[in-house]
């Protein structure tokens, strides 16, 4: 005969019980353009750094306002995701140290100087016929040389620091096993660089930068998969909670999603296109990039669902 | 400095609400939600089976990772009693508490802000008991200062067997209960 466990409670909160849902659509959203805009600003952050902003079709220049669009679309699902939105000003009144959620308000303010800076360098005609005298700050800004650079260190720099805060936001949250791994990061930002350069490549229009971030974005599926088994090693070798937090997506509940369109249509099979276009066996297309992107979209859903779902109920049993 | 903490005798407990309706009563908890609840668990092997009956409510840990989340400062220790709080009026609503918490005894309230058992402390202020401990008809419930060795509260943990829910999530929970 089996051993008996059973919990029994009488709270039903919504949102809590019987499993925790809080967060809703909107986090994994923001987590995704956040990571991905993070992911934007280390690519044309680099290009400007590495000299590649002098060819004059180099995605570099339409990079940062398209940055701009989609994180403040995530910073408005963001705001939707707030239950008491009029205090949304107090996370401005202070700089909570130990609060990822407040190191990341502060980063956000930051990234916005760093994406108008690039956008600065060479404005689009359309912003030109809003305000002609941008034209004027874009010439000063490219006679310095010395200073793109810098714009590219700082883009650079931020983006990194925008993408790790997604994963620690989620990682310093030692009540949510799965998430309460310290390589949640690096997942983040490798994932949030790889569908950078499946969205760059998408619309970049020179064509060796274009063949570069094919292959870019196959080093970091690469290293996407890598970091994914080195957490589950991590979680298999841990206390009960997190192995069974492992096992949500490996065999669990959430598995049929994460193997099929987080590793397999997210990762594998891009991967393979990818590695077919850039050694010419075939011509490159915009599928596997499209992959990629909503491979990454599904890995925020995922983790931040199955996150929630997974708890330190069965050390409940002293 | 008082640190503030509960003991419940899950001997004397019969899950029959009363905290729970005491609380809503006493802090106009809305329809649907809940400050304190009751758990039952079983375990065992039949035919020796145990069960432990218990009403929980947030820990008022020592280490708090719903304070240490919280990006405006509105989740806070209160001044007297090591007590977790949380100011209506500083919180966005951005849920990381809720998230924070291993024993899920935060909510939002439907008024936008996060919301949880305060241990009554506009009535411990006054010096009278939380309210949940106050209508407690088996006397099961006892609320006082963790650091003063004389209290009732340290009495019973000196003397009884006790234990703490969640002991692994390493939060150090203020809630002691007696075998």
């Amino acid at each position: 005969m089996n051993e008996l466990l059973e919990l029994t409670t009488t709270r039903n909160n919504p949102l809590i019980d019987p499993y925790m849902a809080m967060w809703e659509w909107q986090i994994p959203v923001y987590l995704f353009l956040g990571g991905m805009v993070a992911g934007m600003m280390i690519i044309s952050g680099y290009f400007l750094f590495s000299g590649r902003y002098k060819e004059s079709n180099c995605s570099c220049f339409s990079i940062p306002f398209i940055s701009v669009v989609l994180l403040s679309l995530g910073m408005f699902a963001l705001f939707l995701d707030l239950a008491h939105k009029p205090f949304v000003w107090r996370l401005y009144t202070t700089f909570q140290i130990k609060s990822p959620m407040s190191w990341g308000a502060w980063i956000l303010i930051l990234v916005y100087p760093a994406l108008i800076a690039n956008i600065l360098m060479r404005p689009t005609p359309w912003m030109l016929k809003i305000y002609p005298k941008l034209s004027e700050w874009a010439g000063k800004i490219n006679q310095h040389p010395f200073l793109i650079k810098n714009i590219g260190i700082a883009n650079m720099i931020l983006g990194m620091m925008l993408g790790a805060y997604t994963g620690v936001l989620l990682s310093s949250m030692g009540s949510r096993p799965l998430w309460n791994t310290s390589l949640l990061w690096v997942l983040f930002l490798v994932s949030g660089l790889s569908a950078a350069a499946a969205f760059v490549h998408l619309f970049a229009k020179n064509k060796a930068e274009s063949e570069l971030l094919a292959k870019a974005d196959n080093g970091f599926l690469v290293i996407e998969l890598f970091v994914f088994v080195m957490i589950f090693l991590g979680f298999l070798s841990s206390a009960r909670p997190h192995m069974e937090a492992a096992q949500l997506l490996l065999t669990g509940a959430y598995a049929p999603v994460f193997w099929v369109f987080v590793i397999g249509l997210g990762i594998i099979i891009p991967l393979i296109i990818q590695l077919l276009a850039v050694n010419h066996k075939i011509r490159h297309t915009s599928i596997a990039p499209i992959m990629v992107i909503f491979g990454g979209l599904i890995l925020r859903f995922v983790i931040v669902s199955a996150g929630q779902y997974s708890h330190w109920f069965n050390a409940h049993f002293h | 400095m008082p640190r503030y903490g509960m003991v419940i005798d899950t001997r004397k407990c019969v899950g029959c609400s009363d905290c729970v309706i005491a609380c809503k009563t006493e802090n106009n908890i809305p329809e649907g939600y809940n400050r304190d609840w009751i758990v039952t668990e079983s375990k065992g092997k039949f035919p020796d089976i145990q069960m432990e009956i218990r009403t929980e409510r947030c820990n008022h840990c020592s280490e708090t990772p719903c304070v240490s989340c919280c990006p405006t400062g509105a989740s806070h220790i209160h001044d007297v009693g090591g007590v977790v709080l949380v100011e209506h009026n500083k919180c966005i609503g951005c849920k990381a508490c809720v998230e924070a918490c291993p024993y899920d005894a935060r909510f939002i309230h439907p008024d936008g802000y996060a919301d949880k058992c305060t241990f009554c402390i506009h009535r411990v202020e006054k010096g009278q008991k939380p309210a949940c401990v106050e209508v407690c008809p088996t006397y099961c419930m006892y609320f006082g200062d963790l650091d003063d060795p004389n209290s009732e509260v340290s009495k019973l943990l000196q003397s009884r067997k006790w234990h703490v829910t969640l002991k692994d999530a390493g939060t150090q929970p203020n809630i002691f209960y007696l075998v």
